[in-house]
């Protein structure tokens, strides 16, 4: 449900690196943690990119694990299931490694050819 | 026409988190303390508002109300004389699931922020989206009813991890509904270890006290913090 904010937050991030260039391919890296269905944003992006620099541009997610670190004992795992309790330790101090990304990594853009004139 | 690749690198959030950064500078300067306040819908909040919003002996508390539609909320507390500004993020049906920056930003100019404290901000009732928003905030405050059931940590992870304090709300019907308080707890545990957890009933007003308390503390924690 929240996807369609996200897709919102997407596109506007990416029109303003675009610079006005159509946009034709969008590379997002999604952690796991972030309870993103990909198909449902892939809906989401569709929709929302009409009558933008992203429309029809195709959304390539990378799913990135969740992996956790103890800062009490630095033991380090991958979580299935969102248990934040250090299982060696049993501590609470307990940061996210990775899997909280919600980046735009990159685009790819249509460059028209420049001819300078003469 | 030929296709270019451009390294972006860039959390899709960051406008949000820009814009929330300049209302919390406002919010500073002005000395008063946000609290981000979120739940499911009917879980409580605004009567866990009523309860406590005239009683913070030396904090004057304002309320910010996100509602998709209608100012039923922002009524009842507006009827016991606290300052009350209404944000509604639906545009005839349907509407944002959620206070975003910008539109708390669109909000200050409206908000009386030298004669208040604190700014209660009343989210929209939803578990997913007002965890992703941040909105120029001191601290996130979340509602979990028992009657939502045990299993909602493990379903909303990052609403519970997102928050500071974690009310547990309606333990007066714990007799009538199927749901062991001390799963839930644990649950709670596992989704945000240690996280601080205040066990209440709104309707019966027990443990209101613990929350009223809370409350006045980080209204004067956040607020010595901001003096000068």
């Amino acid at each position: 449900m929240h996807e369609l904010s996200l897709s919102s937050a997407i596109v506007n991030t990416v029109a303003k690196h675009a610079d006005g260039r159509r946009v034709t391919v969008v590379n997002l890296r999604v952690g796991r943690l972030r309870q993103v269905i990909p198909d449902t944003l892939e809906f989401y992006f569709a929709f929302v990119a009409r009558d933008s620099v992203c429309e029809g541009a195709r959304l390539v997610q990378e799913v990135i694990p969740a992996r956790l670190r103890c800062r009490g004992c630095d033991h380090e795992w991958a979580i299935e299931i969102p248990a934040f309790r250090c299982p060696a330790c049993a501590g609470s101090d307990v940061v996210i490694a990775s899997g909280d990304e919600f980046e735009v990594e990159s685009i790819e853009v249509e460059e028209v050819a420049c001819i300078a004139p003469r | 026409m030929h296709r270019t690749k451009v390294r972006v690198v860039e959390e899709a959030l960051d406008a949000n988190n820009t814009i929330a950064a300049a209302n919390r500078e406002d919010f500073d300067r002005a000395g008063v303390t946000v609290v981000n306040f979120m739940s499911a819908p009917g879980a409580g909040k605004t009567t866990l508002l009523e309860r406590v919003v005239t009683a913070l002996p030396g904090v004057r508390v304002g309320v910010l109300e996100g509602d998709v539609q209608g100012s039923m909320d922002a009524d009842r507390l507006a009827s016991l004389h606290v300052p009350v500004t209404q944000i509604n993020t639906g545009s005839g049906f349907g509407g944002e699931c959620h206070l975003d920056a910008n539109m708390v930003r669109s909000a200050i100019p409206s908000l009386p922020l030298h004669d208040i404290d604190l700014l209660i901000v009343e989210n929209v009732g939803n578990l997913v989206c007002p965890a992703e928003f941040r909105i120029g905030e001191d601290v996130r405050v979340m509602v979990s009813a028992v009657t939502e059931g045990v299993d909602k940590p493990l379903k909303y992870p990052l609403m519970y991890r997102a928050c500071e304090l974690i009310i547990v709300n309606k333990i007066d019907l714990l007799p009538h509904v199927d749901v062991d308080l001390h799963h839930l707890l644990y649950n709670i545990d596992q989704v945000h270890p240690d996280v601080e957890r205040i066990v209440l009933s709104a309707r019966t007003g027990e443990g209101v006290e613990a929350w009223r308390e809370w409350l006045g503390r980080i209204a004067h924690r956040e607020g010595a913090m901001t003096v000068g």
